[in-house]
């Protein structure tokens, strides 16, 4: 198919396996090994969006990851959009559709290109001007507009159907940068068997190599060079070469984050393999060889599709055997784009070359590109382009002795290759908090101060030279691996040197000059001299101020232009202006890379217990209690939330109800000074608990405020069997762990998690101990044998248990513990046992309301971590005789002791019975008084009570034990309601029933 | 992510550990006896250095113990870790003798 | 009758269908017996098990294991039917010494992950260095598994073998993504 700018031979396509893939619904040829941009060039397509602020018209500027304009919309098939990917680095597949962007209704015809007629208007800091007032333009108006127009690409509306991956490695030496630096230093680390990563972003290794087809290394081709070095490493277990793989973020202790692109290039979906593999590794040395990006020049209208970075036109003619037009006109201010004008003169182009620098500071560059019959300008800048969608010409003018531009002339071109200099890609170093350096003859900041066991080489720390960056990159990997091997590389030289300039001299009116400097974010030289005549001077808020370098790129093309006109504004040497923070991400990365796996059912882990599937087969629908998911109420046929409650409520007061406490977390403490480590760690006193007895536990933090609660079971002089709060479980744990580790070390106490070993069948109400006793061996059920608050060893259906004797329901109650894997079956066979007493399964929901209509308190729920245990009513649990305990000494606190001011747990009895407060609710004493009011407290738990046939409340009161009988305020979504203070216990007050 | 040295499994990824805030704050020995002033200190105060700081860490997630160590708050390089009891080596002048229990920022035992 | 069922019956909540996902398989281990022991010197044997290898080791066989998590703390393997003779092993082993044994059979759950991909299927979810150096046959340690504690053994063979514990609570969760993980390295 016809691709009238693919060049008849050259480049590293493979030629004979053609494809097609669609932009804009059009389909476009290319090869195998191009990317989109290469294929779209090798069309004849330059333009291929509107920029972000102004919607001019934007082509691609650059080869690499440095491209800030040419952001596509790939579709790569249903759910798998991605916008704001660039062409430059989207390898070309059959079966792509890409998309430009930010444009309406076409690319051609773009109604948002009023704003570049309106551009006067869009100056830096317009948002901040513009949309200040009037204040209430804010909501209906200028949020609107901006939302609208913010953003470039549309995000994916469908799931993402991909699987990523995530993969932690470690390695003695990670390279950064498969380029000849890179490649040397490998070769250098390799051969000490040391475990090597080197990662690279592109398709294939070789970096600048790929592009330079007349190089030679150690007298023989590079790209023979290259085959050989691939080969050899290739062979060596020790290496792992990651093409397609971005390290982009440096962290802590050499801790780099790298994306591997798995499945993106090939043609069809990779069955079950990941789009995507997120890379974690920790490297003992890093060797940073990510090669430097090329500074676009700094002229009015610079921006029109068809001018692009120089070295990207090499890239295009070299790599991928394409021409970026017919016509080319080389602007320069440094050597290296002479070899772009000499290889483009080869390829049979047009070409002349334009250079700012002086004839008398050129170099032998000069005579060897006239000599090879290209028409050179030196001392010429460049004012201007002409064209609309496609450059059309350049603007040269001569600069006179006295600075002033002499006679203007048009270059007639259809591609402009423009070189400002170059840009060490330090980003990764920054990242890993290593100082910067500025070198003056390089004038760029390159690596200066290691923060981490890291080192940069090759054109990342300013070395451009092939045999330079060879032997440095072969020194670092060298080091970085503790060899002393030295290798010196012969090369063929490389043409450097540049001169450095932020803005081309010009004799136009500055301020109708558009000459961009951010292309992506469209900020201009003259945005940036506005914010420096308004007043910013730190590099950072001139950043911000204007958006420049903020854009995803990151202002790879742009940031030393930026930093070049701020200085010249302030008048200060560049370093003194100082350089912005690269921050994570080097490139944009995926969400998907970022969340690997942790979707769907891996999100987190579901804690479900054994008795969780007969749950489900029996209805019950279910809400997540830390990462458990716990039964929560269990409806029949057309009951709602209330009405099943209801009837689990009345079914275990009257009768009995089966319930899943298997999630309370449990302990076993264990030693000759468990005693002693329990009296230390409670509120309460254990030294004289009896064996088979069972204590109700309060735990403080050594502030004072309680931390846990649960039942603790005395199995033997030495082992302790404590409960806790589901949610708190591995919280106490490790608050006893602590105390024991680090204070007491002396303590002879064991402790070890048993929240898992035994699952807990709680079987609560009158007819209870009916339905376990033709079910139970070896333990006396009969109240005097097995009173409240006993525990017993025994076997249920065979299965060993610890059978508890508790309640929290206030009900006659059992907790059966069994070990886990029998759960199941006990279970079924007390529901089978229970059928002719009603057994009725209950979830969390009736749990909560049974033991608010008892005033037992959950920990988290009437707590918040202030709450004391007298706030609650349990100071009665204090041991009286203990000298200390964990908060004892807390409890005490002048705060504590307060007579007046501390909330305190009471109830409510709202005077409309059937009113349920909302949870949280603010009560105040008189909802007459003025705004803000004085708040006493708030509602902890509401609920409607069956039993009491009413509305219960428990809350939080200022004295509130004080204002018995009194009515208070509590406010609704409506307003306020009344309710009446009470003791904080609605039914059975007395608490008989869990003596039956 | 912090690598760091457990005292008994070597070097392990921060995600298996705990921070516990600044060591070497021992409980006293009878809390009953200080006034609520020097009560409140222990509970509450704590050193924020910019630079070498001793903290409390706990290897939750492998061996369970908890260590102290000396960290750089400023780059994040850990200068050592050691086990609790134990004063860093890299203290000049060696271990000194444990404080009065009265003197609450004593770092006498944890 | 009901004694007879029950004894027998614990139900495994992973079963024991093998995945192979790239070549490694993810096996959910039988029914076994498992105890934390925990005791302060490292003196002398349980039940012929070795208490003073160093931390981050295991010994004896597949069949019975003793894993050493820290300084005092061991995770302890045997057949289910041996639970009983470990027990009064222990007792009569350490009498004497303050120690605590723990049973929690029924709290752990076992998976065999083995394979010549076994390491690099791990470590999707795993931040530890496995490599041969830093961890051989015979290591041992508590660790991280995505978001899942875990306790990782290596143990010899050949081929890279490992044996995953985790609670009951998390074996879902940890099969689940041990079987993702399979599909993550690919097939290559």
């Amino acid at each position: 198919m016809a691709q009238p700018f693919r060049l008849s031979r050259g480049g590293r396509i493979d030629r004979s396996r053609p494809i097609v893939f669609e932009f804009n619904g059009r389909p476009i040829h290319g090869y195998q090994g191009d990317t989109v941009a290469s294929a779209l060039i090798a069309n004849g397509i330059h333009l291929v969006g509107r920029s972000f602020k102004y919607h001019r018209p934007r082509g691609i500027l650059s080869h690499g990851p440095d491209e800030p304009s040419a952001l596509l919309s790939v579709d790569r098939g249903p759910g798998r959009v991605d916008p704001n990917n660039r062409a430059s680095v989207v390898e070309a597949r059959a079966g792509l559709r890409t998309k430009s962007q930010n444009h309406w209704p076409s690319l051609e015809y773009d109604i948002g290109a009023v704003n570049d007629l309106l551009s006067p208007v869009f100056v830096a800091g317009f948002y901040y001007k513009t949309f200040m007032w009037p204040r209430k333009f804010w909501d209906r108006v200028y949020e609107p507009f901006i939302r609208a127009a913010a953003g470039l690409g549309k995000a994916p509306t469908q799931a993402d159907p991909d699987r990523y991956a995530n993969r932690h490695a470690h390695c003695d030496v990670l390279i950064v940068g498969a380029g000849p630096t890179g490649l040397a230093a490998a070769l250098a680390a390799a051969r000490t068997g040391k475990r090597v990563i080197i990662a690279d972003e592109g398709p294939e290794p070789g970096g600048a190599l790929l592009h330079d087809p007349k190089a030679e290394i150690d007298g023989r081709l590079a790209s023979e060079w290259l085959a050989e070095t691939l080969a050899d490493l290739d062979a060596r277990e020790n290496v792992i070469l990651l093409p397609r793989t971005t390290v982009f973020g440096y962290y802590n202790h050499n801790h780099v984050a790298m994306a591997e692109r798995v499945t993106d290039h090939l043609p069809s979906a990779a069955g079950q393999a990941p789009r995507e593999r997120l890379w974690q590794v920790r490297a003992g040395e890093v060797v940073l060889a990510g090669g430097a990006h090329e500074r676009p020049l700094v002229f009015a209208d610079n921006d029109r599709p068809g001018i692009l970075l120089a070295e990207s036109v090499r890239v295009f003619l070299n790599r991928y055997g394409v021409a970026p037009g017919n016509r080319l006109v080389v602007a320069t201010s440094g050597a290296s784009a002479y070899q772009v004008a000499l290889d483009a003169k080869s390829a049979g182009l047009d070409v002349t070359l334009v250079d700012l620098r002086l004839e008398t500071d050129c170099g032998p560059e000069v005579t060897r590109l006239r000599q090879a019959g290209v028409e050179v300008l030196t001392g010429h800048t460049v004012v201007g382009s002409k064209g609309r969608t496609r450059v059309s010409g350049l603007i040269v003018a001569p600069v006179e002795s006295n600075g002033r531009c002499g006679a203007r002339r048009v270059i007639a071109c259809d591609c402009v290759g423009m070189s400002g200099g170059w840009t060490p890609a330090v980003h990764l170093f920054s990242q890993s908090r290593g100082k910067l350096r500025y070198d003056d003859g390089l004038d760029a900041f390159v690596p200066g101060t290691s923060a981490q066991a890291e080192r940069s080489a090759g054109a990342a720390k300013g070395t451009y030279d092939l045999a330079a960056c060879l032997n440095e990159g072969f020194a670092a990997g060298a080091a970085a691996s503790g060899s002393s091997e030295t290798h010196s590389f012969g090369a063929s030289a490389t043409l450097t040197g540049f001169q450095p300039v932020r803005v081309m001299p010009t004799d136009a009116d500055p301020k109708k000059v558009r000459a961009f400097v951010d292309y992506q974010n469209d900020v201009t030289a003259k945005d940036i001299k506005l914010a420096v005549r308004e007043g910013f001077q730190s590099i950072e808020h001139v950043k911000r101020y204007t958006t420049t370098g903020m854009a995803t790129d990151q202002g790879k093309t742009s940031n030393m232009n930026a930093l070049g006109i701020v200085a010249g504004q302030l008048d200060k040497a560049l370093p003194a202006v100082g350089t912005t923070t690269f921050r994570p991400p080097y490139t944009p990365v995926t969400f998907g890379a970022l969340v690997g796996p942790a979707r769907h059912a891996l999100f987190d882990p579901i804690r479900t217990t054994p008795i969780h599937g007969w749950a489900e087969s029996h209805g019950a629908t279910f809400e997540n209690v830390a990462l458990w998911r716990r039964a929560w109420y269990f409806p029949k046929a057309g009951e709602d939330l209330h009405a099943a409650v209801a009837r689990e409520c009345k079914a275990v007061r009257e009768g009995v109800g089966i319930f899943d406490a298997s999630t309370l977390g449990k302990i076993e403490v264990v030693g000759p000074d468990a005693a002693e480590f329990m009296n230390r760690m409670y509120v309460n006193p254990w030294a004289k608990l009896a064996n088979g007895r069972c204590r109700y536990g309060l735990m403080l933090k050594e502030d004072g405020y309680i931390l846990d609660d649960g039942v603790v079971a005395r199995v033997s002089d030495e082992c302790f069997h404590v409960t806790t709060t589901t949610g708190g479980a591995a919280r106490v744990l490790g608050h006893m762990e602590d105390y024991l580790q680090t204070e007491w070390p002396d303590l002879q106490v064991f402790l070890t998690s048993t929240t898992e070993q035994w699952a807990v069948i709680a079987l609560q109400g009158p007819k209870a101990r009916n339905v376990i006793e033709p079910l139970v061996d070896g333990i006396d059920l009969s109240p005097d044998a097995f009173p409240h608050m006993a525990m017993r060893t025994g076997t249920i259906c065979g299965v060993p248990t610890r059978l508890f004797r508790v309640s929290f329901t206030g009900e006659l109650g059992f907790e059966i513990n069994v070990p886990t894997d029998h759960a199941l079956a006990v279970w079924e066979a007390i529901y089978a046992a229970g059928q002719p007493h009603g057994i009725t399964p209950y979830g969390t929901e009736t749990m909560h309301v049974l033991r608010a209509e008892k005033g037992y308190i959950i920990v988290g729920q009437e707590t918040d971590g202030t709450v004391t245990p007298d706030d609650v009513g349990l100071a009665g649990m204090i041991a009286k005789t203990k000298v200390d305990f964990v908060g004892k000494r807390s409890l005490a606190r002048p705060d504590v002791v307060a007579t007046t001011g501390r909330k305190q747990l009471i109830g409510l009895m709202t005077e409309d019975p059937k009113l349920v407060l909302d949870e949280g609710a603010q009560i105040v004493a008189d909802p007459n008084q003025p705004i803000p009011m004085r708040m006493l407290g708030h509602v902890t738990s509401s609920y409607w009570s069956p039993n009491c046939d009413r509305s219960i409340a428990l809350a939080l009161v200022a004295d509130g034990r004080a204002l018995m009988g009194k009515t208070l305020h509590i406010t609704t979504p409506d307003g306020f309601t009344r309710a009446t203070v009470s003791e904080p216990v609605f039914f059975d007050t007395k608490g008989e029933r869990v003596n039956a | 992510m912090l690598l760091i040295a457990c005292p008994y499994c070597g070097n392990r990824p921060e995600t298996e550990f705990r921070c516990g805030g600044q060591a070497h704050i021992a409980r006293p020995e009878q809390p009953g006896a200080l006034d609520d002033q020097n009560w409140s200190e222990y509970l509450f105060v704590r050193k924020n250095p910019r630079g070498v700081h001793a903290e409390r860490w706990n290897h939750a997630h492998g061996c369970g113990r908890w260590f102290n160590a000396l960290r750089d708050t400023v780059t994040d390089r850990f200068i050592e870790t050691y086990p609790m009891g134990e004063r860093p080596r890299s203290e000049q002048g060696g271990a000194t003798a444990p404080a009065a229990t009265s003197d609450i920022q004593s770092e006498a035992r944890a | 009758m009901l004694e007879v069922r029950y004894r027998t019956a614990r139900t495994l909540p992973l079963g024991r269908v093998e995945a192979r996902p790239a070549g490694v398989a993810i096996r959910p281990a039988e029914a076994e017996a498992r105890f934390v022991l925990r005791i302060r010197s490292t003196e002398g044997e349980i039940a012929g098990l070795p208490l003073n290898r160093p931390i981050n080791t295991v010994s004896g066989d597949d069949r019975r294991w003793i894993a050493r998590l820290g300084p005092d703390e061991w995770l302890i393997g045997v057949p289910e039917g041996e639970a009983d003779l470990l027990q009064t092993s222990a007792a009569s082993d350490l009498a004497g010494r303050a120690h605590s044994l723990v049973d929690v059979s029924n709290r752990n759950v076992g998976i065999d992950v083995e394979g010549a991909r076994a390491d690099e299927l791990l470590n999707a979810g795993c931040p530890l260095d496995l490599g041969e150096a830093a961890f051989p046959a015979g290591s041992a340690t508590r660790t991280l598994l995505g978001k899942a504690e875990i306790v990782l053994i290596r143990r010899a063979g050949a081929q890279p073998r490992y044996r995953v514990e985790c609670w009951r609570s998390f074996a879902t969760y940890v099969h689940d993504f041990l079987k993702e993980a399979g599909l993550g390295i690919g097939e290559g």
